[in-house]
């Protein structure tokens, strides 16, 4: 038995070693005082993270994720949990095959979401524009807002919502005071997912965003496709700092979701 | 009045969506079926060829109408875009055409144009090959496209053939995407399973950190992984420095631009994918099963085999299903760490629409990349028992 268990925890070391090893090998090489990227480092300096931050090529793609990010999610956000309100505990041919619609930007390979988006924005004018850009991220970031809501819907017990009206609630109230609370946390994470959708996405941005509208992603992709630099992995430093960031406040949320779950399910 | 509520609150959502994802879509997959060149270049040519059949003589009349759809069409480039449509079945005929174009736009008003005329500029644009395939391409449906992305073309009688050999290569292209997702899938599994083990039976502190340390690249951007991996694994990478030092290589291998680094970045990425469902179905498994299976006597392999791996198999299905979802539409890591040899259908669905602008084979590959991967979801939907398996 102690046998089994010792080579289970070896694979399973070394298949952790796979995953978090080559992410943080980059790290250092971005301080690297030298333009090659090997070990040993030949120095320490902050010289990549200076090129980066004063060239305006990764400010104006820092900007542009951060924007098209933030009203992508929004946009989701709001368009979303309403038609997660709209969706829950209805059935019907007209439900199912709106929920079919609002989850196949998930199945769907992004490189045709893509490609017919860009296909259908240009006689548009709206191939290369912010307007586009923020339309396209929406499609793909959206379900994952209407997911973990419709979840959080699904679970919510109605007779908070009555014992609020039957204590004298308008229904706005008792909606803005006890339902919405509630499905919160749900909300937040779902936030969290479409706006990691976004921030991640190259594949949209290949095609649909112009030379104004470029990303972080599209940037490190023609990056890569040229020589690797250290700057570009000072930029993936400043990337992973930022996506633990979002990771760390999307297990806040969580947990703070399974709290309420709990306090829900001890009544 | 709930009624209406719900639907008004569906509405802005599916209204967007039906406008920006399904009508796109939709638009683009019809690319695949329809012929929207030569119609629009040629459409004398065709009224006068709607009354002909292959294998009669080129009606005489066909000449004058071509050139005066020439003579029309010249100026706005919508007889280049036909041009090239022809040139798919008839190599060489581009050229011919536009040479065409240009005599017929420079000549005298009372220029008779025959048989002969075009005869002089190239004898294609006289044969019956060339008028039979432009009546075939004079739309407004054709199966050229979806045939073409299974390497199949239709000769001047209509009948179905191979492509010639130098254009077989879209049935590769298929084979190499599953070949690539089920090496893929297949390393996250014997990579995942372990883990999920792990998970499933640690205590709730160790599960926890574990859990982390799988979320964590989970989240990090594929960007950032696909940089880690050149970085490491190219010639004088830490990879290759330390097999050297190992002593297991003396030269350093080629790891990335190449098969292997396709197959070893898509599994870093997609390997999450199979933990996190694997991990859920596993632990459903009560703990009971095993040790009623220890204490009838079975020995560990057996009990293993026999008790804990047929209950895994619905976890097992559901992890390989997704990853192999995902990985038959990969198109980043393929086009940043692969060779021309390793690129996938996601590829050529991209080259043909920006590169060449040829919609219609653009679209007839997209249609089989979407076939193929609904086709996967449907089988992974009805083994999970009709719950949903999605990403998130």
């Amino acid at each position: 038995m102690t046998i089994w268990r010792f080579i289970l925890l070896a694979a399973c070391l070394m298949v952790l070693f796979f995953l978090i090893a080559p992410i943080l090998a980059v790290i250092p090489l971005s301080f690297s005082s030298n333009s090659i990227l090997t070990y040993p480092l030949p120095g320490l300096s902050l010289r990549w993270y200076q090129s980066v931050f004063s060239s305006d090529k990764w400010l104006v793609a820092l900007g542009n994720s951060l924007l098209i990010g933030v009203v992508a999610t929004g946009l989701s956000v709001v368009a979303g949990t309403m038609a997660a309100f709209g969706l829950s505990r209805r059935q019907g041919l007209l439900v199912t095959l709106a929920k079919v619609l609002i989850l196949s930007p998930m199945i769907v390979p992004i490189v045709l979401v893509a490609v017919s988006l860009y296909l259908f924005l240009s006689p548009l004018s709206l191939a290369g524009t912010m307007t586009g850009m923020v339309i396209a991220h929406t499609v793909i970031a959206v379900p994952f807002v209407v997911v973990p809501v419709l979840a959080s819907l699904e679970q919510l017990d109605l007779n908070m919502a009555r014992a609020a009206a039957s204590c004298g609630a308008p229904p706005l109230t008792a909606f803005l005071r006890v339902t919405l609370p509630s499905i919160m946390p749900a909300v937040a994470s779902g936030a969290l997912f479409a706006f990691a959708a976004s921030f991640d996405d190259v594949v949209l941005a290949l095609f649909i965003a112009g030379p104004g509208q470029r990303t972080l992603p599209r940037e490190m992709f023609s990056g890569l496709r040229e020589t690797i630099t250290p700057e570009l992995t000072a930029v993936a430093t400043i990337m992973m700092v930022f996506s633990t960031l979002l990771f760390l406040l999307l297990q806040h949320s969580q947990r703070k979701r399974r709290r309420m779950l709990q306090a829900a399910t001890h009544h | 009045m709930t009624r209406f509520y719900g639907k008004a609150l569906l509405a802005p959502l599916t209204v967007f969506l039906f406008v920006f994802f399904l009508l796109p879509m939709g638009w683009f997959m019809a690319y695949g079926v329809r012929e929207t060149e030569i119609p629009r270049a040629l459409p004398r040519t065709l009224a006068v060829l709607d009354g002909w059949l292959a294998g009669e003589p080129v009606p005489a009349t066909v000449f004058a109408a071509m050139a005066e759809d020439m003579r029309q069409a010249a100026d706005s480039g919508t007889m280049a875009d036909a041009a090239r449509r022809i040139n798919y079945e008839l190599p060489g005929v581009r050229s011919a055409m536009s040479k065409a174009t240009r005599t017929v736009g420079r000549s005298d008003a009372g220029t008779s144009f025959d048989s002969a005329f075009f005869e002089a500029i190239n004898p294609m644009l006289a044969s019956p090959a060339f008028f039979s395939v432009v009546k075939r391409a004079g739309g407004p449906l054709t199966d050229h496209y979806l045939l073409a992305a299974v390497d199949l073309k239709r000769g001047p009688d209509g009948a179905l053939s191979q492509a010639p050999n130098e254009n077989r290569i879209y049935i590769d292209v298929l084979i190499r995407t599953l070949s690539i997702s089920a090496t893929v899938t297949l390393c996250c599994l014997l990579m995942g399973f372990p883990v999920a083990v792990l998970l499933a039976n640690a205590s709730e502190k160790v599960a926890d950190a574990v859990l982390i340390l799988v979320l964590l690249p989970f989240w990090t951007s594929i960007l950032v992984r696909t940089t880690a991996w050149i970085v490491l694994l190219q010639k004088e990478g830490l990879v290759n420095d330390a097999l050297i030092w190992l002593g297991v290589i003396s030269e350093p291998l080629a790891m990335i631009f190449n098969r292997t680094g396709v197959v070893i970045a898509m599994t870093h990425v997609l390997l999450p994918f199979m933990i996190l469902p694997l991990f859920a179905a596993l632990k459903a498994i009560p703990g009971r099963y095993m040790r009623a299976a220890h204490s009838l006597g079975a020995p560990p392999m057996t009990a293993f085999f026999r008790v804990y791996l047929p209950l895994a198999v619905p976890g097992i299905a559901a992890g390989c299903m997704m990853v192999f979802i995902l990985s038959v539409g990969y198109y980043v890591t393929p086009s940043l760490v692969g060779g021309p040899g390793d690129q996938m259908l996601s590829t050529f669905v991209a080259t043909y629409t920006t590169t060449t602008g040829n919609w219609g084979m653009a679209s007839s590959l997209g249609f089989v990349l979407l076939f193929v991967t609904v086709l996967l979801y449907l089988v992974a939907h009805r083994l999970s028992g009709g719950r949903a398996v999605l990403p998130g």
